[in-house]
């Protein structure tokens, strides 16, 4: 969008106020993340500006906290985990979904969704009282499975979107060939819809990296997870301690993107054509 | 196509495989450690130096701390369906009492603890031992009032003392102070507090100030806003006060119609750490960790020679101090047992409108 | 099909090749539709069982339960009845048994609680109790409220094993003694405004999120590439961000000596800081702040597929530029705006930790009271009955946005 040269005086004022009206509402959108990092280096104890210095102090503090610290290595025990579990669910299901009709679809589809459509807390809940029945409260194990659900949906999804241009009669050659049925999976199905699986993965990792209401329920000091130490962190006491964890997350968030828009250039590619 | 077919087969494989492992093994790893559960912030921080640290140095037994908001659903919970997973919980004395009632905790065997009848008398529970005497207070900061408040009274005086106030977001203590506020006795309030009319007026005088209240739930916010200059005056816990006047800040404690309680140990019913936890108890109840814990921060012990080692500048702080007494309230534990969860109910509608 | 009649015997095994082909799909498909339903499906139907529950008194007291039930309500019941009540009471403190029917006892009346502990204290202990123990004159004498009609209603009231009583006290409705549904006291009436409240928080989130989210789409759609991919990022790195990083920043932000105060304050704008956080204003903030992108994403994906032809020749036309927008680029992102909106009022509508940590107790939405049933007091048939209404919202909202949003653009049906 650029201003004609024909434009009227009202047109060109008109053009600027909106101009200037987004460039608020992305300063709106960033401002969050500009105002939190620079705090993190901040030399004193409080969150105000101006900084009295600079310095790595709060780094410090982090990572030589047995609580942010154990917090940190419970997350990355349970996201990878669930990340792993919903990419092999998610791209078994995916790949079922796109193979034949079957009666019911429509229903399991929606069964299949339905864990990003209902309120957390209502999640959270039922499996805080399912949990306990079962013995899963407290424990690891409830926590990944917790937060496969969680991030399933994603991994259908977009292993579903990249399935649209795959052609099935190249299963169906594979088999003619003397594949058995794995093999034509990891060698014909799965390079094809990499892009998918692992985009759907970033977002279910993504997804239990920072999930804190269903942990509230579930999960015990044992396996606090980085989100509930943040939570309980800002409830307590928001220190420039909070602002170092949050300058890593960030840092972590922008690897996911950049991966993220990488790997969305890389199938607009092979699709060979303008996508969103 | 060929270009972008890379052998992903053995990579997924391995990668799935070593995720099933590693999933076996932590659930393995979840801890066969003592678990032990306190309201965490200033006062968590003084019990891992005094007792977690140490007593894992002496005994060797492993220690996970956890912190919670005091509230018994989490341990109802585990105990109702057997899958017990908290140790000891450090517990407010209606929620001990309660909790006691409905079976939550394991009775206290005094003789297995060995500690004798040396604590002071409150410390006795019959599912609990007492650790230290806190007290809530009103606090403010000096460098923000003119003159300085000197009861819940003044505290409801927002034309002489503007400003902000913060009270705990919770029916306990604030009744008692909208009473006190109301001219009140100390030693009457829990009598007009057991009356629906005596309910109904601290109510209306909470009403008085309603706009004026931003509400805390967590302990270490009250010295937080006070410094940061979001509220006045405002409840608060005088041990995370005096954390902060340590920081340097100008925050002043009144003491005259604060409420003081115990806190105590408990062990949950069920729990499989029970002879760690009675060890636990038991090194938290010596004299010489009840000091150390009670120089990190000013709540009294219950162990008279640690009051006894504790140096007149440090004693002046704690609310178990003789002249802090003075006009000091007790908190009624049967009172909260009975009416906690009432109260509570419709504390939270009330201040939800 | 094919036109030309295949031999019966090939249509035979197209018709196995098919069912074949069917039987594979499912068979990839059932491992994840089977684990939905045992750890989502099984403990959300488990949780909206528990908002008609009422099986306290017949799980831990089943004879008394028994016994009241066949009472036919006038004096006391029969001794038999008081027999297994005291029998089954001093074994109650068991496993926590006590304490789910004390809690369940003081819904009808408050009293019970201390009512049942006097009790427990005061009982006879069990060699002392023989067949011949009048029970009637052991309990009243431990308390006289025993002898009272009006204490054993109460406890008959929850011997029934369901109840509607949570569903009716989530619209803040009861029941009298009489069984006639009436409002609440008036001073206990909260759900029907937080209800109401959750509806206006989630409708003006959206309602903002639609002002801001429009305009800024627009530009990212109508932008050369080049330009609309680097503003983009400051679409999608909070996009990607930590929620709570996000929250903490508003506070951070906001807090009366924080930065917009701090320039508010310098610019000469005010004179004291504003209350901006723990309160309505931070809320809206932070929940806007984390929901615009999921506006401007769908609305960016349907305006990067309008032709700017048409406007155009609207212009050439001679129509005015605003009346061109308005009359007909505005009506071809009519989809991406019901997308958007309604994706964002569905999530907002369940929204409880960016609430619970920048709102005060006036600002806080039903997700907060299903935790707070759940968490603080364990008044589950209170926490789930508020989370089936929630819930039932929720999905007819999501119906409504299943028929907009034209499903083949989520999964090829």
């Amino acid at each position: 969008m650029s201003l004609p040269p024909y434009a009227s005086p009202v047109e060109k004022v008109w053009f600027w106020v909106f101009r200037i009206f987004c460039g608020l509402i992305l300063l709106f959108l960033i401002a969050p993340v500009l105002v939190i990092v620079p705090l993190s280096f901040s030399s004193g104890s409080f969150l105000t500006y101006p900084l009295p210095g600079f310095s790595l102090r709060w780094y410090e503090a982090i990572f030589t906290s047995s609580a942010w610290m154990g917090a940190l290595k419970n997350s990355l025990i349970v996201a990878p985990l669930a990340t792993l579990l919903a990419m092999i669910f998610g791209t078994l299901a995916a790949v079922g979904l796109n193979r034949a009709e079957f009666p019911g679809k429509g229903l399991i589809v929606a069964l299949l969704i339905s864990p990003m459509v209902v309120p957390l807390v209502i999640v959270a809940v039922g499996m805080y009282f399912f949990f306990a029945q079962v013995g899963l409260l407290n424990s690891y194990t409830g926590l990944v499975l917790a937060h496969t659900v969680l991030g399933v949906p994603f991994v259908v999804i977009t292993v579903n979107a990249t399935l649209q241009g795959f052609d099935f009669n190249q299963v169906r050659a594979g088999a003619s060939l003397g594949a058995n049925p794995m093999r034509v999976f990891f060698t014909i199905v799965l390079p094809q819809i990499v892009p998918g699986v692992v985009s759907g993965g970033l977002f279910a990792f993504a997804t239990s990296f920072d999930e804190v209401v269903v942990a509230l329920f579930i999960a015990s000091p044992t396996e606090r997870t980085l989100p509930i130490q943040m939570f309980s962190g800002i409830r307590e006491n928001i220190s420039p301690a909070i602002a170092a964890m949050a300058t890593i997350l960030i840092l972590i968030s922008t690897l996911l993107l950049v991966t993220m828009e990488l790997l969305r250039r890389r199938s607009e590619r092979l699709k060979g054509g303008a996508g969103v | 196509m060929t270009q972008q077919r890379f052998p992903l087969s053995r990579i997924s494989r391995g990668i799935a495989l070593g995720g099933l492992v590693s999933l076996g093994l932590a659930v393995s790893a979840s801890a066969q450690a003592l678990t032990v559960i306190s309201f965490g912030g200033a006062s968590g921080d003084a019990m891992q130096n005094a007792y977690y640290g140490p007593f894992t140095e002496e005994t060797g037994i492993r220690l996970t701390p956890g912190d919670y908001n005091g509230e018994l659903s989490r341990i109802r919970a585990m105990v109702e369906t057997g899958n017990v997973s908290w140790d000891l919980v450090e517990m407010e004395s209606p929620e001990l009492v309660r909790g006691c009632f409905e079976g939550l905790f394991e009775p206290i065997d005094w003789q297995r603890l060995g500690l004798g009848s040396v604590l002071i008398d409150a410390a006795f529970d019959e599912c609990g031992v007492g650790t230290f005497v806190w007290s809530t207070v009103l606090a403010y900061n000096a460098d923000a009032l003119d003159s300085a408040p000197t009861s819940w009274a003044d505290f409801w005086d927002v034309e002489q003392f503007p400003g902000t106030r913060g009270l705990r977001r919770g029916a306990k203590y604030t009744l008692e102070f909208a009473l006190m506020a109301d001219g009140v006795a100390a030693d009457e309030v829990y009598e007009v507090l057991r009356t629906d009319e005596g309910v109904d007026r601290a109510f209306a005088k909470l009403d008085e100030i309603k706009s004026h209240i931003q509400w805390w739930e967590a302990g270490a916010q009250p010295p937080q806003w006070l410094v940061s200059g979001d509220v006045a005056m405002t409840s608060a816990y005088n041990g995370r006060i005096a954390a902060a006047q340590e920081e340097g800040s100008n925050l002043e404690i009144v003491w005259n119609e604060s409420i003081y309680d115990l806190d105590y140990w408990a062990i949950v019913a069920g729990s499989e750490h029970v002879d760690e936890a009675y060890a636990f108890i038991e090194f938290a109840s010596q004299p010489e960790n009840q000091a150390a814990y009670s120089s990190e921060i000013p709540y009294g012990p219950v162990h008279p020679e640690a009051i006894a080692q504790l140096d007149e500048t440090q004693a002046r702080r704690m609310p178990t101090y003789e002249e802090n007494m003075i006009g000091a309230l007790a908190i009624d534990t049967g009172f909260w047992v009975d009416h906690g969860e009432e109260l509570e109910q419709r504390f939270s509608a009330w201040a939800a409108r | 099909m094919s036109p030309a009649k295949p031999g019966g015997n090939l249509k035979a095994q197209l018709r196995r090749a098919e069912r074949l082909r069917k039987l594979k799909a499912i068979g990839l498909v059932a491992p994840l539709a089977l684990f939905l339903i045992v750890v989502f499906v099984v403990p959300i139907g488990n949780m909206l069982w528990r908002s008609v529950d009422n099986t306290e008194l017949d799980s831990v007291m089943p004879l008394t339960a028994e016994g009241l039930r066949h009472w036919d309500g006038s004096g006391l019941p029969d001794e038999a009845t008081l027999a297994a009540f005291a029998a089954e009471l001093r074994d109650s403190r068991q496993g926590g048994g006590l304490g789910r029917i004390s809690r369940r006892l003081n819904y009808e009346d408050s009293r019970y609680r201390s009512l049942l502990m006097n009790t427990l204290r005061g009982l006879p202990t069990v060699d002392a109790v023989g067949p011949d123990t009048d029970w009637v004159a052991t309990l009243t004498e431990i308390d006289p409220a025993w002898g009272e009609t009006e204490t054993w209603l109460g406890i008959q009231r929850t011997a029934p094993t369901t109840t509607d009583r949570y569903l009716l006290a989530s619209l803040d409705l009861q029941r009298g003694t009489d069984g006639e549904i009436a409002r609440v006291a008036e001073r206990d009436r909260l759900y029907l405004s937080v209800f109401q409240r959750t509806l206006v928080i989630a409708g003006g989130v959206t309602l903002i999120c639609l002002a801001l989210g429009f305009p800024l789409a627009y530009l990212l759609a109508t932008l050369p590439a080049k330009t609309s991919n680097m503003l983009m990022i400051l679409v999608l790195l909070p996009f990607w961000t930590s929620l709570l990083v996000r929250t903490a920043a508003w506070i951070i932000l906001l807090q009366s000596n924080g930065l917009v105060n701090q320039s508010l304050i310098f610019s000469g704008l005010i004179d004291s800081p504003l209350q901006l956080v723990f309160n309505r204003i931070g809320v809206f903030f932070a929940m806007v702040h984390i929901l615009l992108p999921f506006m401007v994403l769908p609305l960016y994906s349907v305006m990067k597929g309008i032709s700017p032809s048409y406007q155009r020749a609207a212009v050439s036309l001679g129509a005015h530029p605003f009346a061109a927008f308005w009359q007909v680029y505005v009506p071809q992102t009519i989809s991406g705006v019901a997308a958007g909106t309604i994706l964002v009022f569905i999530m907002a509508l369940g929204y409880y930790i960016t609430p619970a940590l920048v709102g005060g107790p006036a600002d806080q939405m039903v997700s907060y009271y299903v935790a707070y049933y759940t968490n603080t007091t364990n008044n589950w048939g209170m926490a789930a009955a508020l989370g089936s209404l929630l819930l039932v919202v929720t999905l007819l909202l999501y119906l409504v946005y299943h028929r907009l949003v034209n499903r083949k653009q989520l999964i090829r049906s």
